[in-house]
């Protein structure tokens, strides 16, 4: 379960302080697939950051899976990110000079993994995603669709908890799209919990859950009483 | 894991081409630069005998007395840099030390038995029988002469590898005859190949030359009444004949003892300042005890082994090296700012920024061993000019052997590693949320 209370962050320059969260407060249950939609600016990405380790945050409280994460220090937060997260980005940050075995590979080795898992790990999660065919491939010798597949299998090869995926059909035709909907829809069916950042109406539609932000908190009412 | 972080520090390595190549080309060229006035200032500061340095003492006797060391104006109190033979000869006979030696340079012409061996002349080096022990000379075959040698001024010599070599071929000549000016000298032992540079054991000649051809007993010599080939000063005119030379105070022997503790140098010292005492009460000298007793080190210091053209050139290029790695620092800062995203990338996937910070430092190593071969090939093609173009002295010590290509794969590896701290921390501390958007 991932469960934010009155959870703030603001971002701060010499002039300005932007509170991109505030009072946010949403709580999404083991196995759900719960889609965040709102304008641009509205804090969707931050919120996404923040459930995902990437960024800390001023106050209120938020606990991943049962962890307390305020006050983890960097290498707590690493060893949690890698074993209970997994990301999904829009525009698929594989690394170009490794072949997708080695792309998949990647968060397995900081989990120091023996070998032999690693190497079932990666096949299985490649397969899973179609492209087991592929495993030698680099990431330019793939279509858009391809490459998003093979993001999801880095993201799938550590058996995380969580999967957060940040406007994830973005950078692909409507096509390709549907087919890495769909391919979330079957992870999400498996049993991984799924929170989606996205634009799109029609992919938010297909989700088990809405959440609008606007302004940096949860607009809609309905779904906090929800999620509480 | 180190394998797989190796792979990774080698695609590193490989992407961004060029500014690899900027960033080994420096380091290369800062550390051939550094590497080449370095090696000559390390082999001309070298000592050649570090292990017993501190007991071997080299003896000046003040036989000329105050403001007349010519030889050494900035320092008006500091006695001449040999003694006479008449000083030497009062250290020789009183055994005080564990071990001693008087020394000079000589030279004879050197003849074989086979009467096709054409006559070369050689050089000697008239000493004691302790020489050889006191100095750790290494013998390929027989040994030294005695203290009986000593006594009976013995026609035997000992004969440098190199003069071996030329008379005998490979063979060992141990009990084999040589002619030294026309008179048979017994062969009694052969060295192995013998060079301490700095020759330390006579720093008032040519300091970095090679050692002598023979070594023959000190006491034959100075019976066939031999002129040294060394450097020779007289204050007061050299006397009448040999014997007037040997009673002169002429200064042309260096005089080595070894004490069986570096602690036992403020008794020789008395002895010797002693020794002066009863020189002014008899009336023979007129001035106050003046006498030195330095070990290896602080000889070669007091000497100045090093000059002081080779000592200003190591510290520019030690500067160099410094401004090399300045802009390898950028260089690699440039580089890990490239690559942001992918760091921000793998802190989103679960590296620590102590994993990214140690991999960061491996990728450092890559280059740092890339620019140590530049550097070596670097070095070797400094010292090769410094041979043709030196002066004699650097000629004679310009050269790179394993311990200075081990320097230069150090000194790539801790210069490259310090300037590539601040790069690869910078690096870790990218925020990965910024980048993985921008991305």
């Amino acid at each position: 379960m991932l469960k934010m209370q009155k959870l703030s962050k603001i971002y701060r320059t010499h002039q300005i302080e932007t509170h991109a969260l505030r009072e946010f407060s949403l709580t999404v249950n083991e196995g759900e697939f719960v889609a965040v939609t709102g304008p641009s600016g509205s804090g969707k990405t931050t919120f996404l950051n923040v459930a995902g380790l990437l960024e800390e945050f001023e106050g209120g409280s938020y606990q991943l899976d049962g962890h307390d994460v305020r006050g983890l220090n960097d290498n707590q937060r690493s060893k949690l990110r890698n074993e209970k997260i997994g990301f999904i980005f829009q525009s698929f940050n594989l690394i170009p000079d490794l072949s997708l075995f080695d792309n998949v590979d990647l968060p397995l080795r900081y989990r120091r993994m023996p070998t032999s898992e690693r190497q079932k790990r990666i096949t299985d999660a490649l397969t899973r995603v179609g492209l087991g065919s592929r495993m030698q491939h680099y990431p330019s010798e793939l279509s858009g669709g391809q490459q998003q597949r093979a993001a999801i299998a880095r993201a799938l090869a550590g058996s995380p908890r969580f999967l957060l995926a940040d406007e994830p059909t973005g950078n692909l035709d409507s096509q390709m799209a549907r087919g890495v909907m769909e391919l979330l829809e079957e992870i999400n069916a498996s049993g991984t919990t799924i929170i989606m950042v996205t634009h799109d109406p029609d992919l938010a539609r297909r989700a088990q859950r809405n959440v609008h932000v606007l302004d940096g908190q949860v607009s809609d009412g309905l779904q906090l009483v929800a999620a509480a | 894991m180190i394998i797989y972080q190796l792979k990774m520090a080698w695609l590193n390595f490989k992407r961004a081409p060029a500014l690899t190549a900027l960033m080994v080309l420096a380091i290369g060229v800062g550390i051939g630069a550094s590497m080449t006035s370095l090696q000559v200032f390390r082999a001309m500061s070298g000592n050649p005998i570090a292990w017993k340095s501190d007991r071997l003492f080299y003896v000046q006797i003040d036989s000329w007395g105050p403001g007349e060391n010519a030889s050494n104006s900035q320092a008006e109190r500091e006695p001449p840099d040999q003694v006479s033979y008449r000083d030497a000869q009062m250290v020789m006979q009183a055994k005080q030390a564990k071990r001693q030696a008087a020394m000079f340079q000589t030279g004879f012409m050197l003849k074989s038995a086979d009467p096709k061996f054409k006559p070369i002349t050689s050089t000697a080096r008239a000493t004691y029988s302790d020489f050889f022990p006191m100095f750790d000379v290494p013998f390929a075959a027989g040994s030294g002469w005695t203290a009986d040698d000593d006594e009976r001024r013995s026609r035997v010599v000992v004969l440098s590898a190199a003069l071996n070599e030329k008379v005998f071929g490979e063979v060992n000549s141990v009990g084999k005859s040589v002619f030294l000016d026309q008179v048979e000298f017994k062969v009694i032992g052969v060295l192995k190949r013998w060079q301490p540079r700095p020759k330390f054991y006579d720093l008032t000649n040519a300091n970095f030359s090679d050692s002598e051809d023979m070594f023959v007993p000190y006491s034959y010599v100075v019976g066939a009444q031999m002129q040294p080939w060394g450097n020779n000063n007289c204050r007061e005119g050299s006397g009448e004949g040999y014997a007037g030379y040997l009673a002169s105070t002429c200064i042309w022997q260096q005089l080595w003892v070894e004490l069986d503790r570096p602690l036992e140098q403020p008794r020789f010292l008395d002895f010797l300042n002693n020794f002066s005492l009863d020189q002014r009460k008899s009336g023979v000298t007129s001035w106050a005890p003046n006498n030195r007793l330095r070990n290896v080190s602080q000889w070669m210091e007091e000497v100045g082994i090093v000059p002081s053209d080779v000592q200003i050139s190591a510290i520019l290029s030690v500067g160099f090296l410094l401004v090399c790695l300045i802009n390898t620092a950028g260089l690699m800062l440039a580089k890990s700012l490239s690559r942001s995203g992918e760091i921000g990338l793998k802190r989103a996937l679960g590296a620590s920024r102590a994993t990214l910070f140690r991999q960061g430092l491996l990728d450092a190593s890559l280059v740092a061993i890339a620019g140590a071969l530049v550097g070596g090939v670097l070095t070797w093609l400094g010292l090769l000019a410094m041979r043709k173009l030196g002066d004699e002295e650097i000629q004679a010590v310009a050269r790179l052997d394993p311990m200075a290509l081990l320097l230069v794969l150090a000194l790539a590896l801790i210069s490259t590693l310090l300037a590539a701290l601040y790069p690869t921390w910078r690096a870790s501390l990218i925020a990965p949320a910024t980048q993985l958007k921008t991305n």
